[in-house]
């Protein structure tokens, strides 16, 4: 489980030796396969289907496979605007993905509420409610920005560890798996943010 | 010596369990050992579109179509029969004026019983 010493790799590989540790081929294996889940909300979602199509080809990096349950997917891609009608069945989505699951927010819209975010009805970001890994800014980003996005995933899923204090948030027994599903009150959705998950950055004003 | 035709039908069911057990078994070990299960109430639920599910998936339905279905044969299908049989009445063979009388009579016995059950009043 150890990290193999990369001079004593080169060196073995040179003589036509591979080696690998455990966690290497786990998260080799996890991040050439992940699987989205097959499901769009807004504009953003036509971007995410070209990027899935011919011409973009999600393909190479391996995650074509968009599957239509989430007891099947790795991973899910708000793409598009959230609504507040929307925003619990996206959270019971979440929570029925297995572990490990990740969120790419794409668009202005999933993270922020976009140019919608003074509508009555939108929720202003999915971070209130669901942790997310990797956000794409855009309206509508581009196939080429999610493809990126699928990248930085894919890196940090190689960088997970399997075993320590810093292991993965899957492996750890402590860490949450489901997220409360906010309810509709009667104003806003009720709680209006998980506060265990949203963490907004502080805003610094220059006087 | 030649093998017994049948040892591949063998190998084959062997290759077939054996295939299919290994990740299984591999799975299992990993649970086992690195990641720990989490289930919960939304994760084991049983609908998997987001929507919370209403009500029990065991239910009846009531099987009142068949109504339908015998009013259809008497009116319909029997005016599709009845129909050559009239244009043929005359040049008709015994043995087939009996085996269309019969016909007739079983769609009456159904037109009698949907009568006595009053199917054939105007529902208000
Ligand atoms: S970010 Fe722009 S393109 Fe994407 S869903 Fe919102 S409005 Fe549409």
């Amino acid at each position: 489980m150890s990290e193999i010493d990369e001079a004593l790799r080169n060196e073995l590989q040179r003589q036509g030796v591979w080696v690998t540790s455990m966690q290497e081929l786990y998260n080799w294996g996890r991040k050439n396969s992940i699987w989205p889940l097959q499901f769009g909300l807004a504009c953003c979602a036509i971007e995410m289907i070209a990027t899935a199509a011919s011409r973009y080809d999600i393909a190479r990096f391996g995650g074509e496979v968009f599957r239509p349950s989430p007891r099947q997917a790795d991973l899910m891609i708000v793409a598009g605007t959230v609504t507040k009608k929307m925003a619990p069945q996206i959270v019971r989505l979440y929570n029925q993905m297995p572990d490990p699951k990740y969120v790419i927010s794409m668009g202005a819209c999933a993270i922020s509420g976009g140019p919608f975010k003074q509508g009555y009805n939108v929720l202003k970001g999915i971070d209130r409610y669901i942790p997310v890994d990797v956000y794409i800014p855009g309206c509508p980003p581009r196939p080429e920005a999610l493809l990126h996005a699928f990248m930085e995933l894919q890196r940090k899923i190689d960088s997970q560890k399997l075993t320590g204090a810093s292991r993965a948030e899957h492996l750890d027994p402590a860490e949450p798996s489901e997220f409360p599903v906010p309810s509709f009150g009667e104003h806003d959705l009720e709680p209006p943010a998980n506060r265990d998950v949203f963490h907004p950055a502080k805003i610094e004003r220059q006087s | 010596m030649t093998p017994n035709p049948y040892l591949f039908i063998v190998i084959f069911v062997g290759v077939a369990l054996v295939f299919p057990l290994i990740p299984l078994a591999l799975a299992w070990l990993w649970r086992r050992f690195f990641q720990p299960p989490k289930p919960g109430a939304q994760k084991n639920a049983i609908y998997e579109c987001g929507v919370e599910s209403i009500g029990e998936a065991q239910i009846q339905f009531r099987s009142q179509y068949y109504l339908y279905a015998i009013i259809f044969l008497i009116f319909d299908v029997e005016a599709i029969f009845l129909v050559p049989f009239a244009v043929a009445f005359t040049g008709l063979p015994v043995g087939a004026f009996v085996a269309i009388l019969v016909f007739l009579l079983l769609l009456i016995e159904g037109l009698v019983w949907a009568w006595g059950k009053g199917c054939l009043n105007w529902a208000r």
